[in-house]
């Protein structure tokens, strides 16, 4: 699936890869998706709160290695 | 009486899919490297968690956020001296245990940089810009001296403590750092 737009933020740490995810789906209209490619192990857990508490919806979940990869459909 | 009774407890409303988040109404008074850094994750973390966020800046607190070119403060020898002292401004602080003369805190940027944590500037920065309401007190304003022109651009207007009390009377959840 690819995504409307996409959030590097592999090297960040906490909090930016939330910081810059909530920047980047501003600029997106409801219902298009974002990808956020990040390797902050406390990212699979932060990025499950952030959906949960934003109701941008969390649509894919991936894992290679130790890099995460998010896919948010914005609300 | 259990804990699921006293009124402090009582949960916000369930989260629903279309509710704004419970706001975030912090006290930020301490002016220390690691309290400073650990403020302002959290204000821009509740920015991007989309919770209305205002930061009650007083006491040492205000210290950080005093404009990075000015070295000297306020209007008497007392306010002056404070601020010579202890150099205000975001890029200044120190460990409140082994600042060691900035030893410290060099190591502390050492490894934020190696381990991909933003500095305390950048994360101001972000904050602000996802809609941080950074407010100053106008008591501290006072007592060292400082004008809004001393403080850095987008910041409230100067208020007292009972209006930081109005945003917690309001709902928003107080943190005080």
């Amino acid at each position: 699936m690819d995504a409307d737009a996409k959030v590097d933020a592999r090297g960040l740490n906490c909090p930016m890869p939330i910081v810059k995810t909530a920047q980047a789906i501003k600029s997106l209209v409801s219902g298009q998706t974002l990808e956020i490619i990040a390797t902050d192990p406390g990212s699979v857990k932060d990025f499950a709160a952030w959906s949960k508490t934003t109701g941008n919806e969390l649509v894919e979940q991936t894992t290679d290695g130790g890099v995460f990869r998010f896919v948010m459909r914005k609300k | 009486m259990t804990v699921a009774e006293l009124p402090m407890a009582a949960p916000a409303a369930a989260p629903q899919a279309e509710a704004t988040p419970r706001g975030l109404a912090m006290i930020c008074y301490s002016g220390e490297l690691e309290k400073t850094w650990a403020a302002m994750i959290l204000a821009s973390t509740a920015a991007a968690m989309g919770m209305p966020t205002k930061v009650f800046v007083t006491f040492w607190g205000l210290q950080t956020f005093v404009k990075p070119e000015k070295r000297i403060t306020g209007k008497n020898w007392m306010q002056k001296m404070l601020s010579m002292m202890s150099r205000p401004g975001i890029g200044h602080r120190k460990l409140s245990k082994m600042n060691f003369l900035g030893m410290g805190p060099w190591m502390m940027f050492t490894l934020a940089k190696q381990y991909g944590v933003s500095k305390p500037a950048e994360l101001l920065e972000a904050a602000a810009a996802m809609g941080v309401e950074f407010v100053p007190c106008q008591m501290t304003m006072d007592m060292f001296g400082l004008t809004r022109e001393d403080l850095i651009d987008g910041m409230g207007e100067p208020v007292g403590a009972a209006t930081y009390l109005s945003y917690v009377a309001d709902g928003s959840a107080p943190i005080f750092i």
